[in-house]
């Protein structure tokens, strides 16, 4: 048994220390916000914070995030209204939406690090974050409107 | 290459053309050359380079000359320091490479301030402390990227030698440090542990670290600039 630190909450989970974090958020503990895109660390869907640090969750292993703080889309803000969650909506950024959840968890440790980020450090800190609808610049614009409030 | 080695104990190895022309020569020159044994001339021969492997220190103590020794021991251990799995992370820019053909790394991640990446996408966001079986995600304690003045890819053997010697460009580090790294750090040793289906550096840790301290015994000399390997 491992004892995590999910979105402010103690969970225990009953999974082998290799098992991909994204497994147990999805299937052992039902946070499905956090999605499965390539498995392999190169879309950046699976996105969640680790102490603060945006990490893919498909690649990280459970061991990792023992003792440390997780958080997902369902933990960025407890009402929905972070300010990037704000300007997601107030832009309509979002297509099919697939990839947002990504995008707003590294968006989000970007800003934590960085509360006035410049158009290129903001598509460079997203550049690991694929769209296949291609909202790259909304999601830049939504960033900026967040980082100006 | 054990079978190798145990080759090269017991002189089974295939000469070069160079030394077998040495040997006659020598036969036929007997007189002149006193007593010189086939046996002396035999140990004078480097065994032709195996690809994947490493000549160690002793294969280099036929040459009398300490710096010519310690510029065919850096040339040979530069075979590990310009290999893909050692070079792709440190390039003459902000990016990392990937591949045996150096390609830019995917996603396109930036050096950052700490050569760890930037917020959002550092290099601990996909990397972990090993390669992640059933990925291509390689991983290493401390993963990140050289820094800006350490740039191998690209560079000669003579220019890496010199850099690795200068301690304003080797992260303040003596020679025997440089040995002691080269030897047992543990991001350097997944250059020979690449996961995937990665080549990995030629020969192991331990014998880069054996041809790092001969170098550094022979007086640390660097090869010239026009030398190949």
């Amino acid at each position: 048994m491992i004892k995590l630190n999910v979105n402010g909450e103690e969970r225990t989970v009953d999974g082998p220390p290799e098992m991909p974090l994204l497994w147990v958020l999805r299937d052992l503990l039902g946070l499905t916000g956090t999605k499965y895109g390539c498995g392999e660390a190169l879309c950046g869907a699976c996105t969640v914070h680790l102490d603060g640090e945006a990490v893919r969750s498909c690649v990280t292993p459970l061991k990792r995030a023992e003792n440390k703080k997780i958080t997902t889309i369902e933990g960025l803000s407890p009402d929905g209204k972070h300010p990037l969650q704000t300007a997601w909506v107030e832009l309509c950024v979002p297509q099919c939406g697939f990839c947002q959840a990504g995008q707003l968890m590294t968006a989000a440790a970007l800003l934590a690090k960085n509360a006035k980020p410049t158009d290129e450090q903001i598509d460079k800190s997203l550049a690991g974050n694929l769209c296949r609808c291609g909202t790259y610049t909304r999601i830049r614009d939504a960033v900026k409107k967040a980082s100006s409030t | 290459m054990r079978d190798v080695r145990r080759a090269q104990q017991c002189g089974r190895v295939r000469r070069p053309v160079s030394a077998i022309v040495l040997a006659l020569l020598s036969w036929g020159c007997g007189g002149c050359a006193g007593k010189r044994s086939e046996t002396t001339l035999e140990a004078r021969a480097i065994a032709p380079p195996v690809p994947g492997q490493l000549a160690g220190p002793n294969a280099f103590r036929h040459i009398d000359s300490d710096v010519d020794r310690a510029r065919a021991l850096f040339l040979e251990a530069s075979k590990v320091l310009t290999h893909p799995r050692c070079a792709n992370c440190h390039p003459p820019d902000d990016h990392p490479r990937q591949r045996n053909s150096h390609d830019l790394h995917v996603p396109p991640v930036e050096r950052g301030p700490d050569d760890r990446g930037i917020p959002g996408l550092m290099c601990s966001s996909c990397h972990q402390d090993q390669n992640v079986v059933g990925t291509r995600v390689p991983g290493a304690p401390k993963w990140h990227l050289a820094p800006r003045e350490m740039v191998w890819l690209g560079r000669s053997a003579a220019a890496i030698c010199e850099q690795i010697k200068d301690p304003k460009r080797n992260g303040g580090k003596t020679l025997a440090q440089i040995v002691e790294h080269s030897a047992h750090d543990e991001l350097v040793a997944w250059g020979w542990n690449p996961g995937a289906d990665r080549e990995p550096a030629p020969g192991t840790q331990a014998e880069l670290g054996a041809l790092m301290q001969a170098w550094v015994d022979a007086g640390a000399s660097c090869p010239i600039e026009e030398t190949k390997r």
